[in-house]
């Protein structure tokens, strides 16, 4: 069984958040180069997702996906420590400022060609967190996919074939889902805590492998992606002043309370 | 003027049809804003994609929806919520096809999001989620995003012949504009791919309160709760409003609330709709467990605490006063909805 974790390297917010007025370059994308990169929490979720799936199973190789700058190498590194056994990093110039069109036909192609049958990803990323990715790769592979699982299993010997069976919140229900395989599964924060890497663990990933890919060898012309071809172009990147506080209500508690229900009311909060 | 396609989703009156995963015929009120925003960019047509009764018609066509589609699963076997988001995909792939749509505009909750998301693989435009703000522009429309928590404001045209846009209705108001309806029953065929998921069971959650972790609304405590007893009232609020509850480090360690519920640097970081923080003063621990939530209120006696400083609603009290208010208040305002007779 071939899995394949999709991870994003992005920039690190703990690290940048005191320098974030330079966030945005000339070209109004994130100024990366300005930034420490770092694997995105989210997708270290998919990573240990991958792990607990291969831990129940003999015959899994792990593949780590990574589309990104030649600095997401650190990206594909630590997704290495955290357990895949090999990383595939697609790194190209023309790939700058793609939008999520041009990254899903990158990854699809990238899936093709490494071959699949089960593709886990992170919810969002914490950079743009347009939470579509997954969705869109599925459309263009063609498969199955339950997108923000709270809990996937996919455990041998089950009657119908190959199945991975996905967990999702509903509101207050539960839902299990039966998917077969191949099939895209993005995972949320709560099918559990990823582990932290054993020293060893970050030593032994320095020795695997990573294959490194251009665009020519997925056979995608380069002036189909990349900032240039973006069917969501950025016109204006402006600092909004923070709202907060919006609203200091003082006074009688019963009053006070009434008009912080009303709030929340008219916000559709509750 | 070409016609933008608006998806509507339906909603669920209290226990009705709950167990089909099913809607009892209301739709949700995210339609009315997507309508009021597809009125600036041309013709609304609503996709709606369950039963709709009468009311439902009523309500969508007093925010402008001229046209209302209704799509059905060809087969009758789908009655899931896997199969809404399928049955979705297909009656808004084809509507955008044949009336030449000018935009399609979902909400941005995770159905409306892998529905955006395979339309626009199929449709080969542009593609934004999370948008608060739409308005027309010169090659398409233009969606606004916030970034960075809400620092950044990020304009973007939104290219392509069809162009799909999630949009995050919470974020802006409704503006009613009745008309007559004609109202349209189509009948779509489900993708091979979508019918291969099957959905295995459906039941109700069994610990009633969520975690704090990917809640959406999230109680919280600190010290000014004061005791353990004290925290049933977290509780009862947060059962009240479908939440989790939280508790800061002070109110963890002192074992008012159970150490997974500790939010802040070194326990849970969350990042709910709503954090209603009570008698939190919102040291930079707790801060960095929650100051991503989506709106944040907050509950305590000294004005000058700093959780006032990032808070959107703050509330100068005592919480052991405000919020059995807060409670009656809720239950005073359910009642009136449901038209039922006000205590």
């Amino acid at each position: 069984m071939k899995l394949v974790v999709l991870v994003k390297h992005v920039p690190d917010e703990i690290v940048d958040r005191p320098s974030s007025a330079a966030v945005f370059a000339a070209d109004m994308t994130v100024d990366r180069a300005q930034l420490t990169g770092r694997l995105s929490e989210a997708d270290e979720y998919a990573v240990e997702q991958a792990m607990r799936i291969a831990r129940r199973r003999l015959d899994v190789q792990i593949t780590a996906v990574t589309m990104g700058p030649p600095e997401a190498i650190r990206t594909l590194t630590r997704a290495l420590a955290l357990g895949a056994d090999e990383g595939v990093h697609i790194v190209d110039e023309a790939l700058h400022g793609s939008d999520a069109q041009a990254t899903s036909r990158v990854l699809a192609a990238a899936l093709a060609r490494c071959g699949f049958d089960l593709v886990i990803c992170g919810v969002a990323s914490t950079d743009s967190g347009m939470s579509v990715v997954p969705a869109m790769v599925a459309e263009r592979l063609g498969v199955p996919s339950v997108c923000e699982a709270d809990g996937v299993w996919a455990d041998p010997g089950w009657a119908d074939g190959d199945v991975i069976v996905a967990r999702r919140e509903d509101g207050d229900h539960v839902e299990d889902f039966a998917v077969p395989m191949p099939a895209v599964v993005s995972v949320t924060d709560r099918v559990g805590e990823p582990r932290y890497p054993a020293f060893q663990a970050i030593v032994e990933a320095r020795q695997k492998t990573v294959r490194t890919w251009s665009l020519a060898n997925l056979r995608i012309p380069a002036d189909e992606v990349g900032l240039a071809a973006s069917a969501s172009p950025v016109r204006r990147v402006a600092p909004h002043a923070a709202r907060r506080p919006a609203l200091l209500v003082d006074g009688e508690p019963d009053a006070a309370a009434a008009r912080l229900a009303r709030h929340l009311t008219e916000h559709q909060l509750i | 003027m070409r016609p933008v396609l608006v998806l509507v989703e339906g909603a669920e009156r209290d226990g009705g049809a709950s167990a089909a995963g099913g809607a009892d015929g209301a739709v949700r009120a995210s339609a009315f804003r997507l309508l009021t925003l597809a009125r600036r960019l041309g013709d609304p047509v609503a996709v709606v994609c369950h039963p709709v009764a009468a009311y439902g018609v009523d309500a969508l066509a007093r925010f402008g929806a001229a046209r209302i589609c209704v799509a059905e699963p060809a087969d009758p076997d789908g009655k899931d919520t896997a199969a809404q988001s399928a049955v979705a995909l297909e009656a808004l792939t084809e509507l955008a096809w044949q009336m030449d749509a000018s935009a399609v505009l979902v909400p941005s909750g995770r159905l409306g999001r892998e529905v955006a998301a395979r339309l626009a693989v199929r449709l080969g435009g542009g593609i934004v989620t999370g948008a608060v703000d739409v308005r027309p522009g010169p090659d398409g429309p233009v969606a606004v995003q916030e970034v960075c928590g809400g620092t950044y404001r990020v304009e973007s045209a939104v290219r392509g012949g069809t162009p799909v846009i999630a949009v995050d209705t919470g974020a802006g108001e409704a503006e009613p504009d009745p008309v007559d309806p004609v109202v349209e029953r189509m009948f779509v065929s489900v993708a091979e791919s979508s019918r291969r998921v099957r959905r295995l069971a459906r039941r109700p959650k069994a610990d009633r309160r969520p975690g704090v972790a990917g809640a959406s609304v999230v109680v919280a405590g600190g010290r000014g709760v004061g005791s353990a007893e004290g925290f049933t009232l977290i509780e009862k609020v947060a059962d009240a409003l479908g939440g989790a509850v939280g508790g800061t480090h002070t109110a963890a360690d002192r074992g008012w609330c159970p150490q997974d519920a500790l939010i802040g640097q070194t326990g849970a970081v969350v990042h709910p709709r709503l954090y209603l923080a009570c008698g939190i003063s919102g040291s930079v621990h707790h801060r960095a467990g929650m100051h991503h939530a989506a709106t944040i209120v907050a509950i305590d006696t000294d004005p000058d605490a700093p959780i006032f400083r990032i808070a959107d609603v703050g509330v100068v009290g005592d919480l052991h006063d405000v919020l059995p208010a807060l409670l009656a208040a809720i239950a005073r305002q359910r009642a009136a909805e449901r038209g039922g007779p006000t205590p």
